[in-house]
């Protein structure tokens, strides 16, 4: 069977899911002898014209952002976003609580009007994704899962349930027990509980679950008295790009 | 010499992010050189106003994928200052080991991935693979090792968890800290084939050289500083961490999204060679010798041997991270220092109103972070000072003075010395977005 031609591409982003990807080890090997990486920027100098899957980190945050992925789209038979800021947008989203003159202006000063940058908006808000890895950063376990079936071609769905199942599968104490605010409830799982594990809580970054799972978010809330605004500037955080306009 | 060249390298490769190298010589006379940044701006310190300082980790900590602790680090300092608090003796060592890790990782990164495929005459690591396959699998393992000591440590390396303003959420026990010295001890030999690898690459290395201001942190105490000091320079500044805005003088260019700075001299360098150039006397006896092998002594002026640089201190963060790990383990950790702060809703930590400074070296030089905190610990006005940022200013002077050296190469030639140029500085691009649009005003 011939090797599907893999390209990675990055766009807004801070590289961190792609460097996930460099630090699997000596694995990283397996991986490349099972794929044809035809193109890969930050390790690569080599290029090409189509791939088989297209893998991509980072945002949408220009219009030369827009042009470019556009562009990849049209030369790929399948698309993978990987990373909070290509599923859902991520920190980059936070960018859309200000106007873009006022963030421009702010750190540039005078230049600003040089620089230009639009609303975040995530891949899938402007071109068709086949698969999407959340995450920030991935879960290395969950990319290589994924990737299997896009290379197999077989349809992937995130299942729809909230960090909590992996959480108290791991044995932690839940933070609101401790009289702490986490995310945990509305968001996706797959990270098995990375964060909670490690003793910090769960900041949603790998987006928010579907609404019939949300509601069971809104008695955990009540139960623990917390200012609903307590939990909306944590939603901010990495979902605010959902607000955007697509551009598809 | 009535030479015309025309050097236009769009989205260089072997960097961290997007930059591009414009150099044009019309008749022997250099007209223009620019190191384009086109990164997307992110806007970072627009995007934290409002937001709590105990958050500030965890968003500024996306900035950088490679660099993600040196920037956890340091905006956990700059809280820290704002606010009055002071960590303990404990904490600063595990920071220190997770900088120290972060370091490691990104030299050998730089080393064997982005550098050394010059040195070797191909395009990437991939022919490597079959030719060389030994040092590609020895880079793969040295890149994991670091992140395993990360992951005991802080639960992962790319945006680390556990560290947090007041300390971390998880300490260490005996079992983990053994964990963390077998992969470090496992690590010497291929540390060791690491320095005979550069070793024999070395004459490789172009030695063009240009007199330059090297700013790093300075001490009075005997260690290599990398997570506090003052500020100095080799034209004998030196500063408290508040005043660095009297370095950094960032100003705008039209090029450039990402900001310039410049010191006493027109620019100035930061990270290893920096580092080397003001501290080498505190390095660990191992890494000495890595620089004598190297024949390298300060002050070198010679901006492609930053990668040299590195090396040394990769010798050097590998056997200061084994003994600050040997000496927790002989003197036991303290497990009830850890803290899960979250936003504060406990008020665990006091706040009030303040402004505070955190400066910290990481793998490509000096990182600022500058908070202003209202009495609630909300961050009401942000500066984040990229090293890479720092040295976009000393590249392109750099790259004015060596067009002149080698401008009787091939156009091929010369484009390649360019971009080795860049990739020397190992510039990290996403950080120092402050990075500018293809498409500029004047073109």
């Amino acid at each position: 069977m011939k090797r599907k031609k893999v390209a990675f591409f990055d766009f807004t982003c801070c590289e961190g899911c792609q460097l996930q990807v460099a630090n699997f080890g000596e694995a990283l090997l397996d991986v490349l002898e099972a794929v044809d990486v035809v193109e890969f920027r930050e390790v690569m100098s080599e290029k090409a014209d189509e791939y088989d899957v297209a893998i991509i980190e980072g945002s949408i945050t220009t219009p030369h952002d827009v042009e470019r992925i556009k562009d990849i789209r049209s030369r790929s038979k399948v698309m993978i976003a990987y990373g909070s800021c290509a599923t859902i947008g991520g920190i980059n989203g936070m960018k859309n609580s200000f106007k873009m003159d006022d963030v421009k202006s702010y750190v540039y000063g005078e230049s600003g009007k040089y620089f230009e940058t639009i609303p975040t908006m995530s891949v899938g808000q402007v071109v068709d994704v086949d698969y999407f890895v959340n995450g920030c950063p991935i879960y290395p376990p969950e990319f290589v899962k994924i990737l299997k079936y896009a290379l197999m071609g077989i349809p992937y769905t995130v299942k729809d349930e909230a960090v909590c199942v992996e959480c108290k599968a791991n044995e932690n104490e839940c933070m609101y027990e401790i009289g702490l605010t986490c995310m945990g409830p509305i968001t996706n799982a797959g990270c098995n509980s990375w964060c909670v594990n490690n003793g910090n809580i769960c900041y949603g970054c790998r987006g928010m679950v579907k609404e019939t799972t949300k509601n069971a978010s809104v008695e955990v809330l009540k139960k623990y008295d917390i200012p609903i605004d307590w939990i909306m500037g944590k939603y901010d955080m990495y979902n605010k790009s959902s607000e955007s306009e697509d551009m598809k | 010499m009535s030479r015309s060249v025309n050097v236009d390298v769009k989205y260089l490769t072997r960097v961290e992010g997007h930059g591009n190298i414009v150099v044009n010589v019309k008749d022997g006379k250099l007209e223009e050189c620019r190191l384009e940044i086109v990164e997307a701006p992110r806007f970072f310190e627009a995007m934290l106003r409002g937001r709590s300082i105990f958050e500030a980790q965890h968003i500024t900590s996306r900035i950088c994928g490679i660099c993600a602790c040196g920037h956890t680090i340091s905006s956990i300092q700059a809280a820290e200052d704002a606010i009055g608090f002071t960590p303990s003796e404990q904490t600063k060592k595990l920071r220190k080991i997770l900088l120290y890790q972060e370091m490691l990782d990104s030299h050998l990164l730089h080393i064997y991935l982005l550098v050394a495929p010059d040195l070797l005459g191909v395009k990437s690591f991939v022919p490597l693979i079959d030719t060389h396959s030994n040092v590609v699998k020895r880079a793969l393992r040295m890149k994991k090792a670091c992140n395993d000591v990360c992951e005991i440590l802080a639960g992962r390396h790319i945006h680390p968890i556990s560290a947090i303003v007041g300390g971390f959420t998880k300490i260490p026990g005996e079992a983990e800290l053994d964990g963390m010295l077998n992969i470090l001890y496992e690590m010497r030999p291929d540390m060791d084939s690491t320095v005979e690898l550069l070793k024999a690459l070395a004459p490789g290395i172009p030695t063009f050289e240009r007199e330059t201001e090297y700013v790093a942190l300075v001490t009075d105490d005997d260690e290599y500083p990398t997570l506090e000091g003052d500020l100095g320079s080799t034209a004998g500044l030196r500063l408290d961490k508040k005043d660095y805005k009297k370095i950094t003088n960032e100003f705008v260019v039209p090029h450039s999204s990402a900001k310039h700075a410049k010191a006493s001299a027109k620019s100035y360098m930061t990270g290893a060679l920096a580092r080397f150039n003001l501290n080498a006397d505190k390095l660990h006896p191992k890494a000495k010798a890595v620089a004598q092998a190297l024949g390298m002594k300060p002050i070198v002026y010679m901006p492609y041997y930053n990668t040299a640089a590195q090396l040394i201190e990769c010798m050097h963060y590998m056997e200061e991270s084994i003994a600050i790990l040997e000496g927790l383990k002989e003197n036991g950790t303290d497990k009830s220092e850890a803290v899960t702060v979250g936003l504060n809703e406990l008020k665990s930590i006091e706040v009030h109103k303040g402004n505070g400074v955190g400066a910290v070296e990481v793998p490509r030089g000096l990182l600022f972070h500058n908070y202003e905190v209202d009495q609630g610990g909300k961050i009401t006005n942000a500066n984040c000072i990229i090293p890479t940022g720092q040295n976009l200013n000393n590249i392109e002077h750099d790259m004015s003075k060596l067009i002149y050296e080698i401008l009787d190469k091939s156009d091929e030639e010369i484009t390649l010395m360019f971009e080795m140029l860049v990739r020397a500085y190992d510039p990290c691009i996403s950080c120092s977005a402050h990075f500018l649009d293809v498409e500029f005003v004047g073109r």
